[in-house]
């Protein structure tokens, strides 16, 4: 198989909260593997404290690593050091930001981010193939006419205006791959649909990949080829996106899918119970980090941290039990072992499963 | 208020009309201009109803509300029309008669709790300060009631002692909405309460309102620019578009059968999880700018059924089997009476 | 911080929006509104239209605007005002006021009037020399601070607090003793030197909250240097609280260098408005039926500094509209009413 265009691997980012003795660790990001391909737009999804912003950064070079490793192109980051290096990288992979009205700077016109960008990136050209070039990506992503736009002031502008200029600023680089941190969150929703497109657009017609971050599933069905879940720091399922979300495993994947509204569909009414409540990860114990929510957690559940083994090509789920499908015994089976033993694939025993209360 | 059984009020519905709006004109009074924010929007709201306010951002449902409770500070102004809450009109009565009302008939629910509760001040506190401002003078019984309400909204009371950061932001969402609820009021207004929220929380919050809109019996208008959010919750829904009720009906009538072309292209904009994947056009352009109000429907120049007539006169609203809509494509019915 | 009402079309949803509705803080469906520092642009002739139509506008403005016009031009140009030279001991003593000298004469012989012309042009050197040397230590060092941080941070923190709890007309006094009679240069040093620090707290302040605004993490992202991100992302953004600060020490360094030379511990061969005071004291300006030798030195350092006082409020009015007069919206109506 070939080299994925990024990759990391138990990519893991701790942050140290409290006072300057205090010893806690928020663990923001734990152990995650995941792939980006070319062409093709990965959707990362998940609640507020999932980790997956964190990841974002991670993967922008805001933040480094606490333990794992990102490959861009073949490449370890932690090896691309110096301006030059570092510059090439963040030309190769920017990041688009989420909120429209604080990523632009209010003082300067919009043509500001995008010269500077083209300054930054591409010394070769002329003042004036740069002017070319920053109403071309301005006319890509849907902002014409371009010439005037580009004199523009920020506050003359609205939210998904906005947020094209952050695409185009990125689109300027002639990036692989945009990371784009929760872009349509915090526009109107009949103004999202067409930010998405533009997303597919610049994925079809200029070969761009797409980290596509969002808590909104909807969206992600709408414009990701695959799908990525997490909770509390960890990959709960990952998959290609119609075979996620049309036969979920993970019990967070289908607690997800229930509470998304859906106009067409009946109000399904389950046990209300889960109030969406995101765990604060602070020094966590081994164990499943989704057991006080699950309603199938088993004894292992609290003892062992599940891995994420794959069930389908492809498709991968972090769940000690597959939703309705009961987990045959493979081989002699040892409870309360280490989490190491538990990384080999055993497989627990067959049990029935045990319906925690919980409010 | 007089007549009341007891200083924090009844759980009994009262039946009837609890809000009458008619012809609210909500002004904003710039160096540049006036900005017509609220266009003559008129409706009723029965005792119990929860009526859904759906538009995008700049279409002046969130003026809409706060002209309903009387929050508007200047440059805004209502310039028209009146607004009769249990049959006294709000509009140009002084701080002090209002606040007989605020509160214990009317109360709102902010979009952040974060900018509606006071940062240094435990929860206790401020529903404390609430009951207290309102003539409940035993700590006892203010005591009593806090707990009470917070178990209505699935908060273990031991929080009254958190402060407001401590809290985790589906929590703040109900604890402010257990204020609201502080004297069982007869409407509460609510401004986009779960826009900041997950989707669960979201999913959790809105039973939970419905719910105890169930037990409690009071009426709701909840404004929202997410339509979905509402579809399964709201008795009736208004679109409102430029200042302007674009369509209102009955939620499922509208849900089903959308008659204004904005509605049909807002609902449109969902992608849904479910059924066949399609590619999706959203609305083009963008709402008008209503500074310089342009003479005809103020949504020809987006809409994909405009007429030669859209653009030279304005749409009156017109009715449609039971359900509202301000569009020339159904005009048929005849003008809406109000 | 609370949000201003936006007014629809006026604010982010209207792509024609007029410019100029720059000043109102901007509100995200979802957010708080995050008040803009430094709302206007970078200077250009467009600003400057701006600026001089807000300053028009405002009353506050543009008396002081006025009043500091007045005294730059006297400063500027004594030698076309003045009759006569202000040190020249020529005259007859202790004349009251008369047709030749309009203020009189002093003790000395000098023409009081020529002296109050000569003496601005010291005082306005001081002002502006010490808020420009200030504002810009102050910039330094608090921007430095807030976007460091860490070790670097706390050390400049140490040394500001120390600077601040200091009391600073004492120190002044103690530092100008030593140094017997400090001219003009030497009193702008002594000034700016010990009086950046509040400033300093206050932009630190201002830029700790910039600090985590999602376009400078833009700009990191797209590959800036943290000098290029302080100089040129940064500072621009703080131009209102910059010329904010530039008021305020420009004001204190007026009133602390007049209260300096007062007590004598200027150079009393330097004519300004201080060392009239100084002289006018001495020789028992009053007693002797020499009033306005106290009174008019006096009274153009108290016009100065309100000169700098009004501007600084019309410049936060001006910045926020929140904090301007409620008397707008009468006019208002008034205008609609004709």
């Amino acid at each position: 198989m070939t080299e994925p265009l990024l990759r990391t691997e138990g990519l893991t980012k701790h942050f140290k909260i409290g006072r300057a003795t205090s010893r806690r660790t928020l663990h923001a990001v734990d152990d995650v593997s995941l792939a980006i391909g070319e062409r093709e737009i990965v959707a990362l999804a998940g609640e507020s404290g999932s980790g997956k912003s964190t990841v974002a950064r991670l993967l922008a070079k805001l933040y480094q690593p606490t333990a794992g490793e990102i490959y861009f192109q073949g490449k370890p980051l932690s090896a691309v050091r110096g301006r030059r290096a570092v510059l090439r990288y963040r030309g190769d992979a920017p990041m688009v930001f989420q909120d429209p009205f604080a990523s632009i700077n209010p003082v300067f016109r919009v043509s500001h981010g995008v010269m500077r960008c083209l300054k930054l990136h591409r010394p070769d050209l002329s003042p004036e193939q740069r002017r070319n070039e920053a109403e071309r990506v301005f006319t890509a992503v849907g902002l014409t006419p371009a010439s005037e736009v580009l004199q523009r002031f920020p506050h003359e502008l609205s939210g998904g205006q906005r947020q094209r200029v952050g695409f185009a600023q990125a689109l300027a680089l002639r990036p692989k791959l945009i990371l784009a941190d929760e872009p349509v969150s915090m526009l109107d929703v009949s103004i999202r649909i067409g930010l998405l497109n533009v997303m597919a657009t610049l994925r079809d017609t200029q070969g761009v990949s797409i980290l596509y971050i969002t808590h909104d599933i909807a969206s992600a069905r709408y414009v990701a080829d695959r799908l990525i879940i997490m909770y509390a720091g960890h990959i709960a399922e990952t998959g290609p996106t119609e075979e996620v979300l049309s036969r979920p495993r993970h019990p967070y994947t289908q607690l997800l899918l229930s509470a998304v509204p859906d106009p067409r569909a009946p109000l399904a009414v389950g046990a209300e119970t889960d109030r969406g409540e995101p765990p604060r990860v602070i020094d966590p114990t081994p164990g499943c980090r989704f057991r006080w929510r699950c309603p199938l957690a088993i004894d292992e559940c609290h003892h062992v941290t599940p891995p994420l083994r794959e069930l389908l090509p492809q498709h991968s789920a972090g769940g000690r039990r597959d939703a309705g499908v009961p987990v045959r015994r493979r081989g002699s089976s040892r409870p309360g072992t280490a989490p190491r033993a538990a990384a080999r694939g055993w497989a627990p025993r067959r049990r029935l499963p045990v319906i925690r209360s919980w409010t | 208020m007089p007549g009341d059984s007891s200083p924090l009020g009844s759980a009994a519905p009262a039946s009837g009309t609890v809000l009458e709006v008619r012809d609210l004109s909500v002004e904003y009074l710039l160096e540049r201009g006036t900005v017509l924010a609220v266009d003559q929007v008129s409706f009723d709201l029965s005792a119990g109803e929860f009526l859904g306010i759906v538009g995008e951002s700049g279409c002046g449902k969130s003026t809409l509300l706060f002209a309903i409770a009387q929050l508007l500070v200047p440059p805004a102004e209502v310039t028209g029309g009146s607004v009769i809450f249990k049959g006294r009109n709000m509009v140009g009565l002084t701080d002090r008669e209002l606040s007989a009302v605020r509160w214990r008939d009317l109360s709102v629910v902010m979009q952040s709790a974060m900018n509606a509760l006071n940062p240094v001040k435990s929860i206790g506190a401020q529903y404390f300060d609430a009951m207290r401002a309102h003539g409940v003078a035993s700590k006892g019984e203010i005591a009593e009631r806090s707990s009470e309400v917070l178990k209505m909204v699935g908060i273990d009371p031991v929080h009254l002692k958190s402060y407001p950061h401590q809290l985790s932001g589906g929590m703040r969402q109900r604890a402010m909405i257990a204020m609201a609820l502080l004297f069982t009021p007869d409407l509460v207004i609510m401004d986009e309460p779960t826009s900041a929220l997950d989707v669960v929380a979201q999913r959790s919050l809105m039973v939970q309102i419905k719910e105890l809109q169930e037990q409690l019996g009071f009426a709701i208008i909840f404004v929202t620019h997410d339509m979905s959010l509402v579809s399964h919750f709201s008795d009736r829904l208004m679109v409102m578009y430029g200042g302007l009720v674009a369509e209102f009906g009955a939620t499922r009538q509208v849900f089903d059968n959308p008659l204004h072309p904005y509605s049909i292209g807002l609902l449109e904009a969902f992608p849904s999880i479910r059924g066949p994947r399609v590619p999706l056009t959203g609305i083009p352009g963008s709402p008008p700018n209503l500074a310089n109000i342009p003479p005809g429907c103020r949504f020809a120049p987006r809409c994909p059924k405009v007429m030669a007539r859209c653009e030279v006169e304005p749409p009156e609203l017109y009715q449609m089997d039971g359900t509202l809509v301000r569009c020339f494509l159904h005009d048929g019915g005849g003008r809406a009476d109000d | 911080m609370a949000t201003t009402q936006t007014p629809p079309g006026a604010g982010d949803a209207g792509a024609g929006a007029a410019p100029g509705a720059g000043p109102f803080p901007q509100a995200g469906p979802a957010a708080a509104g995050l008040p803009l520092a430094g709302g206007g642009s970078v200077a250009g002739a467009r600003s400057m239209r701006r600026m001089a139509r807000a300053i028009t506008a405002n009353r506050k403005a543009t008396v002081g605007t006025a009043l500091l016009v007045l005294f730059i031009f006297i400063a500027a140009f004594p030698g076309l005002i003045a009759p006569y030279d202000p040190q020249a001991e020529i005259f007859p003593r202790s004349k009251g006021p008369s047709a030749a000298h309009w203020l009189g004469t002093t003790s000395f012989g000098q023409d009081m009037f020529s002296q109050v012309i000569w003496g601005a042009r010291p005082v306005l050197l001081i002002a502006f020399g010490v808020g420009l040397l200030a504002t810009i230590v102050a910039m330094l060092i608090g921007v430095a601070a807030a976007y460091l941080g860490g070790a670097a941070d706390g050390t400049l923190n140490v040394i500001t607090d120390v600077l601040l709890v200091i009391p600073l007309f004492p120190l002044l006094i103690i530092i100008g003793s030593y140094l017997h009679g400090a001219g003009t240069a030497v009193m702008i040093a002594v000034i700016a030197a010990t009086g950046w620090s509040y400033t300093a707290r206050q932009l630190r302040a201002q830029a700790l909250s910039l600090r985590n605004r999602d376009f400078l993490n833009a700009a990191k992202v797209r590959g800036e240097r943290p000098l290029y991100i302080i100089c040129v992302e940064i500072i621009p953004t703080m131009t209102s609280l910059l010329v904010a600060a530039f008021l305020t020490n420009a004001l204190y360094a007026v009133l602390f260098s007049s209260s300096l030379q007062f007590i004598g511990l200027g150079d009393p061969s330097v004519t300004s408005w201080g060392t009239m005071l100084y002289w006018a004291e001495n020789n028992e300006a009053f007693q002797t039926g020499l009033p306005l030798w106290i009174i008019v030195p006096g009274l153009c350092i108290v016009l100065l500094g309100a000169a700098f006082a009004l501007l600084n409020y019309a410049f936060d009015e001006i910045g926020n509209p929140a904090l301007r007069p409620a008397r707008s919206i009468r006019r208002g109506r008034a205008q609609r009413a004709r």
